[in-house]
């Protein structure tokens, strides 16, 4: 698109406004719309934070900065159980993922890869789980926690996450595995490697990246689940963060101090990851789904 | 490739068959069955998926039987088999058959609650299409300060969903909230925006939408960007205007972008428990209820806890969906799209 201006039509037809030309005015409509767009993308967050720099009394006032402080944050870190709900989210959501890629990695490569009996059944099966409401199993899953004695515990929430990442790790990855050229499989054969060898010692090492991606998107997406670990988890202490962060606003009232401080301490190291990484995460998302 | 039982000389020589030899698969024998030689074929195949399909048989499809077994009792928190300290207790719940979802069909409760989903769900997805198609359509011109904006509107996207959703809770509080001061200082009354019927149903969407967007944004700028420029000169020298080539070579070259999306937001937010549940709880009332979050609220908010009931709007919603993604994949097929 960057020739469009040496296109002879732009002599030829004036009437029409090519790409990459236009008034002023439309660019100052351009421009406005964006900026519109972006405040209002924006704003809700930075109001976040900065509420959390105020002192609790004023958080509800409208001064962008007022008496900034972070006795919020040393407030929440010493008077509540933040830590404890971090430690314990960064645990779950950690353990469901590595368990998640190291489960789905094989699976991704064989669908990717070769054509066996079954093979459309396990496609359309892992399609469909990921369509699958938390409301259908939650009940079930519910009472075999209940039944083994996991509720309340780390490990039947990861056990719990595990249905929702396995079989989206084993589609994303598909995706990236899909984006690797057969070849390579071909000359791992020439040298005498099995598929399975072929697997992990040539793609594997190629697929770093979007192996990467795929982990971290199930991380997020476990750090962020709120119904299981809502249903799952009762006491203070054993809260995820998706809890946690309930204990501060309910309907009788509401701590916007902490809970904007705990917002804050959530939401920037996840939202510079994911800046980060969010090239990487499209192409995979659209790898994975639109090559079906 | 299929076959690695015998070994040649070269691969013999590589240190690098260790790993396929010791898999001790041997020849097989001269007229095998269709199972073995199936299975001389595809073991490896077969061997990779296995993990998978023992995870997903264990943990998601038993609880999915168990689930639709639930949905044809009349289990209940008082029934169901529980250990209070020491004591075991025993499943005391009976199969009903289809009576749960006869009432669920018949009643108003689940018609009403599906029908404010579908508004919901209609809703959001299209304005968020809409939103996302213009800005990313905006963001694909050569325009200054491309990748700040570009930034900026995906950020919402980069924040956990529950965090988003406090902070909206925190702009949307009636006396102290900022958009009422906002309002305030411009002299109109403040809104209830959740604690209204209506208001809270334009509240929830509006989080939706501001949380869906910059996915679907980034998602088309992607399809935008695949477009052959060729196509757009071809259609300058014939003279097409802005809206023409809009019509007749973006949306057609973004076809295959955008049906993707849609399925997938479709089904997140038919499923969106997080909004809900976190913005209203499906209040004031049950006016934001969405299925979703009302089959929660069977199983772990009212008392005694219904599970028969959630487990079987738990199944219909999940059959809804797969109604819906079949005849999508239908239609799409029969416009010709290789789906």
């Amino acid at each position: 698109m960057t020739t469009v201006t040496d296109t002879p039509a732009r002599h030829a037809v004036r009437k029409v406004r090519l790409r990459g030309e236009r008034s002023p005015l439309a660019s100052a409509g351009l421009h406005l719309t964006l900026i519109t767009a972006s405040v209002i993308a924006v704003f809700p967050v930075l109001w976040v934070l900065l509420t959390s720099l105020k002192p609790a009394k004023y958080a509800t006032t409208t001064d962008f900065f007022r008496e900034t402080t972070l006795v919020n944050y040393t407030n929440l870190i010493r008077d509540t159980e933040f830590l404890n709900w971090f430690a314990n989210s960064v645990i779950i959501s950690a353990l469901s993922t590595v368990i998640g890629v190291f489960v789905a990695a094989t699976t991704g490569y064989a669908v990717s890869r070769f054509r066996f009996p079954g093979k459309r059944g396990l496609m359309w099966t892992l399609l469909i789980t990921q369509m699958f409401p938390v409301a259908v199993l939650i009940v079930p899953i519910y009472n075999i926690m209940s039944t083994l004695g996991l509720l309340n515990q780390p490990a039947g929430l990861v056990i719990t996450y595990l249905t929702i990442s396995v079989p989206f790790c084993a589609w994303m990855m598909k995706g990236f595995f899909d984006t690797i050229p057969r070849e390579i499989d071909e000359s791992g054969e020439v040298d005498g490697l099995t598929p399975f060898g072929t697997f992990f010692r040539l793609i594997l090492p190629l697929a770093k990246p979007g192996l990467a991606v795929t982990a971290f998107y199930s991380f997020i997406t476990a750090w962020g689940e709120v119904a299981y670990a809502s249903a799952f988890l009762v006491g203070d202490e054993n809260l995820t963060l998706a809890g946690g962060l309930q204990k501060f606003v309910n309907q009788y009232g509401a701590q916007w101090g902490p809970m904007t401080a705990a917002s804050v301490l959530i939401a920037i190291p996840a939202a510079l990851v994911f800046l980060f990484a969010q090239k990487h995460l499209v192409t995979g998302m659209s790898a994975g789904a639109v090559k079906g | 490739m299929a076959v690695h039982t015998s070994q040649s000389v070269v691969k013999a020589a590589g240190e690098n068959t260790a790993r396929g030899r010791s898999r001790g698969t041997g020849t097989p024998p001269p007229t095998p069955g269709r199972l073995r030689r199936a299975l001389s074929v595809h073991w490896y195949a077969w061997a990779m998926v296995a993990p998978v399909v023992v995870v997903i048989g264990v943990i998601i499809g038993y609880p999915l039987v168990r689930g639709i077994y639930l949905s044809l009792t009349d289990a209940d928190e008082r029934n169901v088999a529980r250990s209070i300290g020491v004591n075991e207790i025993p499943a005391t719940y009976e199969f009903i058959g289809a009576d749960n979802y006869v009432d669920a069909l018949t009643g108003s409760q689940f018609l009403g609650t599906l029908g404010w989903t579908l508004v919901w769900t209609v809703s959001c997805v299209s304005i968020t299409f809409a939103l996302g198609m213009a800005l990313a359509n905006i963001l694909n011109r050569r325009i200054a300060g491309r990748s700040a904006y570009r930034m900026a509107l995906i950020l919402p996207w980069a924040i956990p969903g529950f965090v988003s959703v406090f902070a909206w809770r925190f702009l949307y509080n009636e006396e102290r909230g900022l958009l009422n001061k906002i309002l305030g200082g411009a002299g109109f009354d403040a809104v209830p925006w959740l604690n209204d019927p209506t208001w809270a149903k334009f509240a929830v969407i509006a989080v939706n939408v501001w949380l869906g967007v910059p996915f679907m944004m980034v998602a088309l700028l992607g399809g935008l960007q695949s477009i052959p420029s060729e196509q757009y000169e071809a259609a300058e020298m014939d003279g097409a205007t802005a809206w023409q080539r809009f019509r007749h070579i973006t949306l057609p070259g973004l076809r295959p972008v955008s049906t993707t999306v849609i399925l997938l937001s479709t089904i997140w937010t038919f499923n969106m428990f997080p909004v809900i549940f976190l913005l209203t709880r499906g209040g004031p009332g049950e006016a934001t209820q969405i299925l979703v979050t009302q089959a929660y609220k069977f199983s772990f908010e009212i008392s005694p806890r219904d599970y028969a009931q959630s487990s079987t709007w738990g199944v219909l919603i999940l059959v809804l969906l797969m109604v819906f993604a079949v005849v999508y994949r239908r239609v799409l097929r029969s416009q010709g799209d290789n789906w």
